[in-house]
């Protein structure tokens, strides 16, 4: 039964390795619903967050091909329930609506979206959560006329600890 | 203490020399141990080949005739030695046309190191002539591969190369090195690398796992092992035959794992697979424990997953934790190298004794001996068989030769009916099938195995495919003994067509050229024969022949391989007609 999963790698920050992780994926022709890569807690050290749906037994297999990587440190994965997850969106509107359509403070206000940034003919508005909520802001401000959305991949942190650092120490021992 | 390190490391440290990125590699490949390596020059690898030329006292480089000669030979020379294999090769045409060698290495977890050249740095991504994006193209077929751009990166870079090849699961690494970094000077200091933080080659050994598999040995009434490459590559032949003759065990090999066990051994009941033996596949679906050991379920050893040894109990050893429950669900998973999993496992295996679960082995033996075996090496008709070619040369190597094998019939003959007494006598293209690969690993295998008798078994496709290295054998005098099994056809397709597709032999048929004359071109002594009478002297020639010797023997054209598994079909439905 397919699932939505996150997987978490941890890897060096070396060039490629995006490439060979997203080779893994390809070669069992399983899609990416979204990918995030940033720096973590610890140094130079990346943390790759892969959303995929799939069923458990293919995702134990992927984890098994990644942390077998020369320059993966670990891999895990969780379900949603495991994991703490948001996603960050960008809405950038015509300045005029802000003024002349009363209704899009509202909708601002109750999803608690921000607006970055104003100016003469347009303003931003950053909306970070969960997909569904994303999609509902989306959904309520389409009407008004959207002029550019963006929709970052998700990022997450897990509800049980990680012990990377602890695992890098005994690598090097 | 950390005082005189510190010393030390000071005392070290004065020892850098400058030179180039180019003589960097090659002092790199000698700190290596590397005395021998394979390649083909062009642009991009200049510097490091002029380097070649000043160092030819202490590093022999082979010019192979094409880049795929070159790492095929690479790959043979790994396999019988041991040690990495080295292939280099230039930029564009050159790096691709390894890909194929890179590939198969992976696949088979054969440890080589390739580099390639590049452009200049200042070109990369300009399209300049004979650029190609080789660190991508290889990505998914190396266990590691990096491109270096500053002559700097070259001792660490390369130390990492050989420590990823050679350690764990071994298998093959690509660096690409810009021209620029050939050229440019660096402070040349070689420390050989011995651990990666992210990098766990030998993951940890669990003992509980080892004594549940010891548990389920001891009580098993029908155990079953098959034994893969993995063997081999642990050098845990002597724990392998221990655990078979103290728990009474019959052993079956995959295609890799074939003379890890002599072939004469007692309780080697021959190979698993598609084009096995017929006693070890009928009977893998009726014991009760199954023992994997250094394999890896292959789909060309289980047939179809759904009805494969449901009713055993399955252990599975193995290095790569990647491989448990990939292709077959195992009950006790025993990770590390088989070499110390064994020796853990070997205290806790009570003596026993299986008579009668031997005796379905040989009973099912004997049908195959009377069906196939002996009718293929005793042919009725007066067309020579690829089996009595096989049996013949056991006769004359006494079972000691390196057997390389190509791809398709040709190496399930030789597969089935070579006779191997010692270790690391395979090679052969398992994973990946690579028709073509033999010709140049044979040249590789007597290099890397000097001592020994190689003889390559091919076919008249394959034959065709990297013909070009008997340019390689005359040049470099290397004494391989070269067989063809030439049937004008491309042997195994053509059997799976009259199988399969009511005999429309679409693209099989081959018209072949004169082979004697063309391998007398290269200055090989050849021989071709199709007479019975003649085969025996033919062969006995060959073997005693000082150097490189060729005999093409004509078979019968449409001969088949059987016992069968047909594709997706049981293992124990294998077909013996």
């Amino acid at each position: 039964m397919k699932k939505t999963y996150t997987i978490s790698i941890y890897t060096e920050n070396n060039i490629g390795l995006l490439n060979r992780i997203a080779t893994i994926f390809l070669k069992r022709h399983i899609n990416i619903e979204s990918l995030t890569v940033s720096s973590t807690e610890i140094e130079n050290v990346s943390r790759f967050i892969i959303v995929s749906d799939l069923s458990e037994e293919k995702v134990k297999k992927i984890i098994g091909q990644l942390e077998k990587q020369v320059e993966v440190i670990k891999a895990y994965y969780h379900t949603n329930e495991q994991s703490i997850y948001v996603q960050t969106a960008l809405f950038k509107i015509k300045s005029n609506l802000l003024f002349d359509e009363r209704q899009i403070q509202n909708i601002i206000k109750n999803s608690n979206a921000q607006i970055v940034t104003v100016s003469p003919e347009f303003f931003v508005i950053e909306k970070s959560g969960r997909k569904e909520e994303i999609e509902t802001l989306y959904d309520e401000l389409l009407p008004f006329g959207i002029m550019q959305f963006v929709r970052s991949g998700r990022i997450s942190v897990t509800k049980e600890e990680m012990r990377i650092s602890e695992l890098l120490k005994k690598q090097l021992n | 203490m950390e005082t005189m390190t510190k010393e030390k490391q000071k005392v070290e440290n004065k020892k850098s020399v400058k030179m180039t990125g180019a003589k960097a590699i090659v002092e790199c490949l000698i700190a290596e141990g590397v005395d021998l390596l394979y390649g083909y020059p062009g642009g991009t690898i200049m510097p490091v080949y002029d380097e070649f030329y000043k160092y030819q006292d202490k590093l022999h480089h082979v010019l192979t005739r094409h880049e795929q000669g070159a790492i095929h030979a690479a790959q043979g020379y790994a396999r019988v030695s041991g040690k990495v294999g080295v292939a280099i090769a230039t930029s564009g045409p050159g790096a691709t046309n390894l890909i194929t060698g890179i590939t198969d290495a992976q696949i088979d977890s054969t440890p080589v190191v390739c580099i390639t050249g590049q452009v200049g740095s200042h070109l990369l991504g300009s399209d300049a002539f004979q650029e190609t994006d080789i660190v991508s193209i290889s990505t998914p077929v190396t266990k590691w591969n990096y491109q270096i751009t500053k002559a700097s990166e070259i001792p660490e870079v390369l130390a990492k190369a050989f420590y990823i090849a050679r350690s764990g699961r071994p298998g093959p690494v690509l660096i690409d090195v810009t021209k620029d970094a050939q050229f440019e000077e660096l402070d040349f200091k070689y420390m050989k690398c011995e651990k990666i933080r992210s990098y766990t080659p030998i993951p940890q050994m669990d003992i509980t796992q080892v004594k549940a598999a010891a548990e389920l040995i001891n009580k098993a009434k029908k155990p079953f092992i098959i034994f893969g490459q993995g063997v081999v590559l642990a050098n845990a032949e002597e724990e392998l035959k221990s655990l078979i003759e103290k728990a009474d065990i019959p052993a079956a090999s995959t295609l890799l794992g074939l003379s890890a066990l002599p072939t004469e051994h007692d309780f080697n009941m021959g190979m698993v697979g598609m084009h096995g033996h017929y006693a070890p596949n009928v009977l893998t679906n009726d014991c009760d424990v199954l023992i994997a050991i250094g394999m890896r379920f292959d789909d060309r050893v289980t047939g179809n997953l759904e009805t494969y040894a449901k009713q055993a109990k399955i252990i599975h050893f193995d290095i790569d934790p990647s491989e448990i429950d990939k292709n077959v669900k195992t009950d006790v998973a025993v990770i590390g190298t088989v070499k110390e999993t064994l020796v853990a496992l070997l205290p806790l295996i009570h003596s026993n004794t299986n008579k009668e679960w031997h005796q379905k082995f040989k009973d099912l033996h004997e049908i195959e001996h009377e069906r196939i075996i002996h009718p293929q090496t005793n042919p009725s008709s007066d067309k020579l068989t690829m089996a009595e070619v096989i049996n013949l040369i056991n006769k004359e190597t006494k079972g000691d030769a390196i057997i390389a094998s190509d791809v398709g019939q040709n190496q399930m003959f030789a597969s089935r009916y070579a006779n191997f007494n010692k270790s690391r006598s395979v090679v052969t293209s398992g994973g990946l099938g690579t028709m073509g690969f033999c010709l140049p690993a044979s040249i590789g295998a007597k290099m890397g195995a000097p001592e020994r008798e190689v003889v390559a078994i091919i076919g008249d496709g394959g034959f065709q495919m990297t013909i070009q290295e008997l340019g390689t054998i005359l040049q470099t005098k290397v004494p391989v003994k070269i067989v063809v099994l030439n049937n004008d056809f491309l042997g195994m397709v053509r059997q799976w067509q009259e199988m399969f597709f009511d005999k429309r032999y679409a693209s099989t048929v081959m018209t072949n050229p004169d082979f004697i004359k063309i391998v007398e071109g290269y200055g090989i002594e050849a021989q071709r024969v199709n007479k019975r009478e003649d085969l025996q002297d033919a062969v006995a020639k060959m073997i005693a022949s000082k150097d490189s010797y060729f005999l093409e023997v004509i078979v019968e054209k449409e001969g088949n391989v059987f016992p069968m598994i047909p594709t997706g079909a049981t293992v124990s439905d294998i077909r013996l007609k």
